[in-house]
């Protein structure tokens, strides 16, 4: 794989889209054991039920681990400096995601070049489940 | 509502090891595939000291010391009333497996909207490896729904 590099790179430039498959109640189960996160609204249908959800529905965090995978598939991780988005959402199961973003600025900071990308995770009806951004470094 | 008076407190400091099969099990969970995620030669190969933790695994070193989970109970909030509202990280240093962290954290704010029905908590956290050195910052945002105070 060759690295992305500053110069080659404008505004407006969009990354490789990561289509993911389809969320399951399976996808959350594993997401809940190897996260951490045991929030049973997640997993457990009743207790989802009981707290006024018609469904469990995905961790937040499973949307932007998959977000983070699209970004280091286009820049290795470590030239990622900052990773930050807003939850929009919910994503239910069955959800269709698809990761995608844009080069929003060039910058230079600190005497390192850097990009800033706009970054978002959708389904595939294009309802925005979050948003953010994400600075890189790049030589 | 949530007092307020919780602004400034300081959480338990949190310990975590980063184990090679803990982070297998993330990619595997994450759809993760490639082979400096999953294969130690790999990971040396691509330069990393040992398998490299990916941009968002590090919530787990909060969430296994149930810091979060505790403070909802603390603060009366129901666990099943919660959304995560914002994330961030900011990156100084590569966490790999082998790994000792400490996680500090701290409520930096809490505030209502929509006439309380809905209620933020921030959580900013400070993470250091086994000598001290500041590897990576987070900031929570936990949104709490409350039904009870709907229109």
């Amino acid at each position: 794989m060759s690295i992305v590099k500053f110069d080659q790179v404008k505004v407006g430039d969009e990354l490789p889209p990561l289509k993911l498959p389809k969320v399951t109640r399976t996808t959350l189960a594993l997401f809940a054991g190897a996260s951490g996160d045991h929030n049973p609204v997640h997993i457990d249908l009743d207790f989802a039920k009981a707290a006024g959800m018609p469904d469990v529905f995905a961790h937040g965090m499973l949307s932007m681990a998959y977000l983070g995978r699209f970004l280091t598939n286009w820049a290795p991780q470590t030239q990622l400096r900052h990773y930050a988005v807003r939850f929009s959402a919910i994503t239910p199961v069955g959800a269709k995601l698809t990761c995608g973003g844009k080069v929003a600025e060039k910058l230079e900071k600190n005497g390192e070049k850097l990009v800033k990308l706009e970054i978002g995770v959708a389904d595939d009806k294009g309802e925005i489940k979050l948003a953010g951004e994400a600075l890189v470094a790049l030589a | 509502m949530i007092d307020t008076k919780h602004i400034g407190r300081q959480l338990p400091t949190a310990t975590f090891e980063v184990e090679k099969g803990r982070l297998r099990f993330f990619a595997k969970a994450t759809g993760e595939t490639r082979p400096e995620y999953l294969d130690e030669a790999a990971a040396r190969a691509a330069g990393y000291r040992s398998l490299p933790v990916p941009p968002t695994f590090l919530m787990a070193a909060d969430l296994e010391a149930g810091i979060m989970f505790t403070l909802l109970e603390d603060l009366g909030v129901p666990i099943g009333n919660i959304l995560h509202g914002e994330q961030s990280f900011t990156y100084h240093q590569q966490v790999c497996a082998g790994d000792t962290l400490t996680v500090e954290s701290r409520i930096a704010d809490i505030y209502a909207k929509k006439g309380g029905a809905l209620e933020f908590i921030v959580k900013d956290s400070l993470i250091k490896d086994q000598k001290g050195t500041l590897v990576m910052e987070a900031r929570s945002i936990i949104v709490a729904r409350n039904p009870r105070e709907k229109a």
